[in-house]
């Protein structure tokens, strides 16, 4: 059973009115936002389904999400003028509702962010209750991804021995992984891997990592 | 020093002859690794953001997102009914001000959860002012409520929606009649004695906001769990035993939160939220 804390029970710290709906949606986008590379898209659309879709704006489900894309915390005050910052900082922003089709779960959203390059990254994320979120999606790839732990997330080619090749990466740096996961779009194709560590993981390792012909694209989430 | 039950944590509290507090705090700095020091002044910060919440609906109203509630704390504050007396009627309205605070947008820490966050602050502040309960002693309050608190989450469930309002607003009720009980000098086995009473008192207690909103009836809902709190911790201090054990009662409510249709668990489907009323202000919010 996971450890739970003095603060899981006496916590989180957060803007409401609500931990799934208003608190959950920060943290999906702001979970997001740092797998964009850590900025402000130039572009980003909300989709929302479920529950998020019919009472969005009386829980300030839209604020969060756009407040999480600017880089704020689920306990930042900004969350309650972020439809003024985004405007201000020039984000092109918008939500759209979709209450017709079902996703497994009740409160979900999926991102699409866009930069001035073009270069675009969708996540699905999914409020699991109590402030707790995990993305499920990934491009189009289904992920199981909570953002508790530092993590990374490597975009490579379906060949034999990448795996082999990003955890002696991480073994000669020392990293402790506490989990691992490979996703793949077919056989032979695009795949993902995304490794979990309750430690820091050095950014050097990045470097190493994409030092193989095989590696398309290194990301690095720290808690 | 990890306990999986009231039962466990009562054993620890008299073999290390310690309080409730004591044994939250040290499994907190054990099972987390982190110093007491840093534990101790991240509950300060908790504590500091329940004090602001307490108040500021009082000196500054404003309306609620869904537009039900807004303005209430500081009717029940300024109010010259004091039939509650000065404790209640002050904790009553710190209790509403947090959750004004949360329906605004504000900063609030869910104890355990947002819906219920004015229960533990509107007894806190209360004891703080008409007690004189130093910043200390409540961080200790709040450590005492979240071992309460824990044994919820563990081993039954603080979500509306599984458990219904019994879950949150009973549960946080529970964690401020314990914290009570201790801060007024009384022993582990009463505290756990007050947080029997009061989830007994509203077992079964349904979750219908309004709209699906998390304003009323959520506010007054957090009046009644203060006040449900106080009372709880005055028939355990006054030495009346409830007749079944804390663990006993964690079951108990999750069991009636089962049986609970779900109508009446967070869907705004049942109670007050399916009133013709509570139809027509769900139409008017959101069209």
């Amino acid at each position: 059973m996971e450890f739970i804390s003095a603060f899981d029970v006496i916590g989180p710290n957060m803007i409401g009115p609500s931990s799934s709906h208003t608190a959950g949606a920060a943290a999906m986008a702001l979970l997001a936002r740092k797998l964009f590379g850590d900025k402000t898209p130039a572009k980003v659309s909300f989709t929302l389904y479920g529950s998020f879709a019919k009472t969005y704006k009386g829980h300030g489900t839209d604020k969060a999400l756009l407040g999480g894309m600017l880089g704020f915390r689920p306990d930042d005050m900004r969350i309650r003028d972020s439809f003024r910052i985004a405007e201000e900082e020039g984000l092109d922003f918008r939500f759209i509702e979709d209450d017709e089709t079902e996703t497994p779960h009740s409160n979900t959203a999926d991102i699409l962010m866009i930069d001035e390059d073009g270069y675009t990254l969708s996540v699905r994320g999914v409020s699991v209750g109590g402030g707790k979120i995990k993305l499920t999606r990934f491009n189009n790839i289904d992920v199981d991804f909570t953002g508790e732990y530092s993590a990374l997330i490597v975009r490579q080619n379906d060949r034999p021995g990448v795996a082999a090749h990003i955890t002696s990466c991480l073994a000669e740096a020392n990293v402790n992984i506490a989990f691992m996961n490979l996703f793949r779009e077919d056989k032979g194709t695009t795949a993902y891997t995304v490794v979990e560590s309750d430690e820091k993981i050095p950014a050097d390792v990045l470097d190493k990592i994409r030092d193989q012909e095989n590696i398309m694209e290194v990301k690095l989430v720290q808690v | 020093m990890d306990f999986k039950n009231g039962k466990e944590l009562l054993a620890l509290c008299h073999e290390n002859d310690m309080r409730i507090s004591d044994i939250m705090l040290r499994r907190e700095i054990t099972e987390s690794e982190v110093s007491r020091e840093d534990v101790v002044s991240r509950m300060q910060v908790s504590l500091d953001i329940m004090k602001k919440a307490a108040v500021s609906s009082i000196e500054e109203p404003r309306k609620s997102m869904g537009g039900l509630i807004g303005g209430e704390a500081k009717k029940a504050y300024e109010s010259a009914c004091r039939i509650c007396g000065p404790v209640l009627s002050d904790a009553i309205a710190y209790a509403m001000s947090v959750l004004e605070v949360n329906a605004t947008m504000g900063l609030i820490v869910a104890a355990p959860t947002a819906g219920s966050s004015g229960v533990i602050p509107g007894v806190l502040m209360a004891l703080s002012k008409h007690e004189h309960i130093s910043d200390d002693e409540l961080i200790k309050g709040l450590f005492n409520a979240s071992a309460v608190g824990y044994l919820f989450m563990r081993n039954a469930s603080v979500a509306g929606a599984e458990g219904g309002c019994q879950a949150e607003v009973g549960a946080a009720s529970a964690m401020a009649a314990s914290a009570i009980t201790e801060m007024l000098g009384g022993t582990p086995d009463m505290c756990l004695n007050s947080a029997s009473f009061a989830i007994s008192n509203i077992l079964g207690m349904v979750c219908d906001p309004i709209a699906g909103l998390v304003e009323a009836p959520c506010q007054s809902r957090n009046a009644i769990g203060v006040s449900n709190a106080f009372t709880s911790a005055q028939l355990s201090m006054a030495g009346i035993r409830h007749h079944v054990p804390f663990d006993e009662m964690v079951d108990c409510m999750m069991e009636v939160g089962r049986s609970l249709p779900k109508e009446l668990r967070e869907t705004a489907l049942g109670g007050c939220a399916c009133t013709p009323t509570g139809c027509d202000l769900s139409c008017k919010i959101f069209g």
